[in-house]
């Protein structure tokens, strides 16, 4: 399997601030392979979108990357961590091997450039196509979404919602990338758009064979689309495993919280529950397991001891119920395990 | 415009885009079209108050101003009609025919004469003064824009970077000085002190005024100084305006986006950035652009430079009220001018414009 690694992320930790930092993202691992989809949900202010900038490197002051590593493979040659990689190498790397969609491609587009032509920078910059050939291909892509290639020529503003989404996906396309992470790309259009992107993504995907990360705070939305799902709370992976096995037998309360908050489209019909309370702050966490003030079924030794991620068949919990008496550590260690 | 039937949008949609270019040309016609009406308007409107304004002041400007001539020399009929024509006056035709008298005379530039420098006729007083104006404001106000925006720019790109910390608070500072005061210090460091520069005047007083060298270089020279003080004290207007506006546009996603596409940095802080940064800058552009051929009294008492802004004073100074109608005439038909091409300028630069005009 580790021929097939594409992206390797070890221990990340980000913080917010620099006199009392916040820590958003709190020692995070996990490997991305070749054509695989990563599925990373959680709440607001679990810290997957500050996870997403991370990874990319778009993050700004006043996030901070405190430790850890993410490490892009390439097909031939070395790994390059992409935390420590200089200006250059890393403008080399963006765009040509890791592309990035964002949340609201309303905004995502320049609105005073027409929409081809934020195609044709990045097709000269990368692929050093002319620029006639670069217009081209621009309207190849878009055509590839369902757009007709005229209409590169229009601006953004005269391009719908869903039009616009679709976009910015045939945008991150443009280079063939290896890796896109894209942060909820389908939360500001309606659920039907939501649909028939979704399903143009995959057969995309299927197509060209790219890897995706995929953050969104819609969990049955990722059962359908991931192979993988990781989920996140108050900056901690607190379960990980296959979309199948997460979705039919949470581990942890928070998830199973998360899936009963949310009706199916399939499968039998359950009440819809909400999760009480609300996300912790990130400058005043609760000691122990960062979720047992919310959790249902919390026992003792839950406000004392944080739990690890412990990794069993390729599905890691963090809860102490999900995990054998005696194993129970007293102290609260920071490793965490993963395996692919 | 109702909006509830769904399916005819769809062929109209699709029609437009295989049209959209040929559908642009048309949108930015009937732009063009709606600004030109809306600007005549507006001029007609200016030179309709211009009339009125002297008739519905108190007294008789009319008489006051044949009193006046006839003090410097003689007046002659036709000069009591022109006085007439332009001021009104109780000895005068009905309003709607001074009116019309009045708007006839204006096509062909006829403002009468000046008071203040009387004999000479307001429409060549005005035309030297409009000259000495453009050539300074203009030129200064262009210099302080790009050169503030640029700075701004670079300021901005990186908010609480060293550049912004060194550059922001110091154009916050200059910022404060009065204008007059600083003028004044620069005028006596460099030009009484230093002597490096003239100390008023357009140029110097014994050229006469043409396209010769001597003549050009010495305009130059004397305008280097006003120019100056007044690049220094608007260039910080623009460059904190700038700054700002990239300092908000700097976080926008679509920054964010060109950066993650590797773009270099200066592609992402021009094409990007501060081309959106700028929109808002541009339409203050228009407005001092406009104003500068109202002159600036300021820059042009303390340099007693010839130029509208001194020649208002003295129309005041004077009660000359034909230089001053005219005055106001030329100033708010510039002012319209301006603002009609940055409008244009506007809708080519942000084609959200285009839209939401159709």
């Amino acid at each position: 399997m580790t021929a097939d690694l594409v992206l390797d992320v070890q221990g990340l930790a980000v913080e917010y601030g620099t006199d009392r930092p916040a820590r958003a993202v709190d020692d995070i691992s996990f490997r991305l392979h070749r054509g695989e989809i990563l599925g990373v949900a959680g709440e607001s202010g679990s810290g997957k979108s500050t996870l997403m900038t991370a990874v990319s490197r778009l993050d700004r002051p006043p996030a901070r990357v405190v430790s850890g590593s993410v490490r892009y493979h390439p097909r031939d040659g070395a790994p390059v961590d992409l935390l420590s990689a200089p200006p250059g190498q890393l403008r080399e790397l963006r765009w040509d091997r890791l592309a990035v969609v964002f949340q609201s491609a309303m905004t995502a587009l320049n609105p005073v450039m027409r929409v081809g032509a934020q195609f044709v920078d990045v097709l000269r910059t990368h692929q050093r196509m002319n620029r006639k050939e670069a217009w081209k291909r621009a309207a190849e892509l878009l055509e590839l979404v369902g757009i007709p290639g005229d209409r590169a020529r229009n601006y953004p503003h005269e391009f719908s919602g869903g039009m616009r989404q679709r976009a910015a996906i045939a945008l991150a396309l443009a280079c063939d990338p290896e890796i896109i992470v894209m942060d909820e790309p389908t939360t500001a259009v309606d659920v039907v758009m939501q649909r028939q992107i979704l399903a143009q993504l995959q057969e995309l995907q299927a197509r060209f064979g790219f890897a995706i990360v995929f953050i969104t705070h819609d969990l049955a939305l990722l059962v359908e689309l991931a192979d993988r799902i990781m989920i996140m709370y108050s900056g901690r992976v607190v379960e990980t495993g296959t979309a199948s096995a997460l979705y039919r037998a949470p581990q942890h309360p928070y998830t199973l919280g998360l899936r009963d908050s949310s009706p199916t489209l399939r499968g039998p019909r359950r009440e819809v529950r909400a999760i009480g309370g609300s996300a912790p702050d990130l400058w005043d966490l609760p000691a122990g397991c960062a979720f047992h003030p919310r959790c249902p079924q919390r026992t003792a030794g839950c406000d004392t001891t944080r739990p690890p991620l412990l990794v069993r068949d390729g599905h890691g919990t963090a809860c102490l119920l999900a995990q054998p008496a005696a194993a129970r550590p007293a102290t609260t260690p920071n490793g965490t395990e993963e395996g692919a | 415009m109702g909006g509830v039937t769904l399916s005819p949008a769809v062929p109209e949609a699709a029609a437009r885009s295989r049209t959209s270019r040929s559908a642009v040309r048309q949108i930015w016609g009937s732009v063009l079209l709606k600004r030109i009406v809306f600007y005549l308007v507006a001029a007609w409107a200016a030179a309709t108050l211009n009339f009125l304004l002297p008739r519905m002041m108190p007294g008789d400007p009319a008489s006051a101003i044949l009193l006046k001539m006839s003090e410097l020399g003689p007046v002659t009929p036709d000069r009591v009609q022109l006085v007439h024509r332009l001021f009104g006056g109780a000895a005068s035709e009905p309003l709607w025919r001074q009116y019309f008298s009045y708007l006839g005379g204006l096509l062909h530039g006829d403002f009468g004469l000046s008071l203040a420098f009387y004999p000479t006729p307001v429409s060549t007083v005005v035309r030297s003064g409009f000259l000495w104006s453009v050539l300074l404001l203009g030129v200064s106000t262009v210099i302080a824009f790009v050169v503030g925006t640029a700075l701004g720019a670079l300021a901005g790109r990186r908010p609480g970077g060293w550049l912004d910390s060194v550059i922001s608070p110091l154009s916050i500072f200059v910022h404060a000085l009065p204008y007059f005061w600083a003028a004044l210090i620069l005028v006596y460091v460099f030009a009484f002190r230093l002597d490096w520069f003239p100390l008023s005047g357009g140029a110097g007083p014994d050229l006469a005024p043409g396209f010769d060298p001597a003549f050009i270089s010495s305009a130059i020279t004397h305008a280097m100084l006003p120019a100056a003080t007044i690049v220094l004290t608007s260039i910080s207007g623009w460059l904190i305006h700038m700054r700002n506006m990239m300092a908000s546009v700097v976080n926008e996603d679509y920054v964010l986006l060109a950066r993650a596409k590797g773009l270099s940095e200066t592609r992402v802080t021009t094409a990007y950035a501060a081309r959106n940064a700028v929109l808002p800058s541009i339409s203050s552009f228009a407005v001092s652009i406009g104003l500068v051929v109202g002159g600036s009294l300021l820059t042009e008492m303390v340099f007693n430079y010839p130029g509208l802004g001194s020649l208002l004073n003295q129309a005041i100074l004077n009660l000359d009220y034909p230089l001053m109608q005219a005055l106001f005439l030329v100033i708010s038909m510039t002012v319209l001018v301006a603002n009609f091409v940055m409008d244009c300028l506007y809708v080519l630069l942000d084609p959200r414009t285009r839209e939401a005009a159709s």
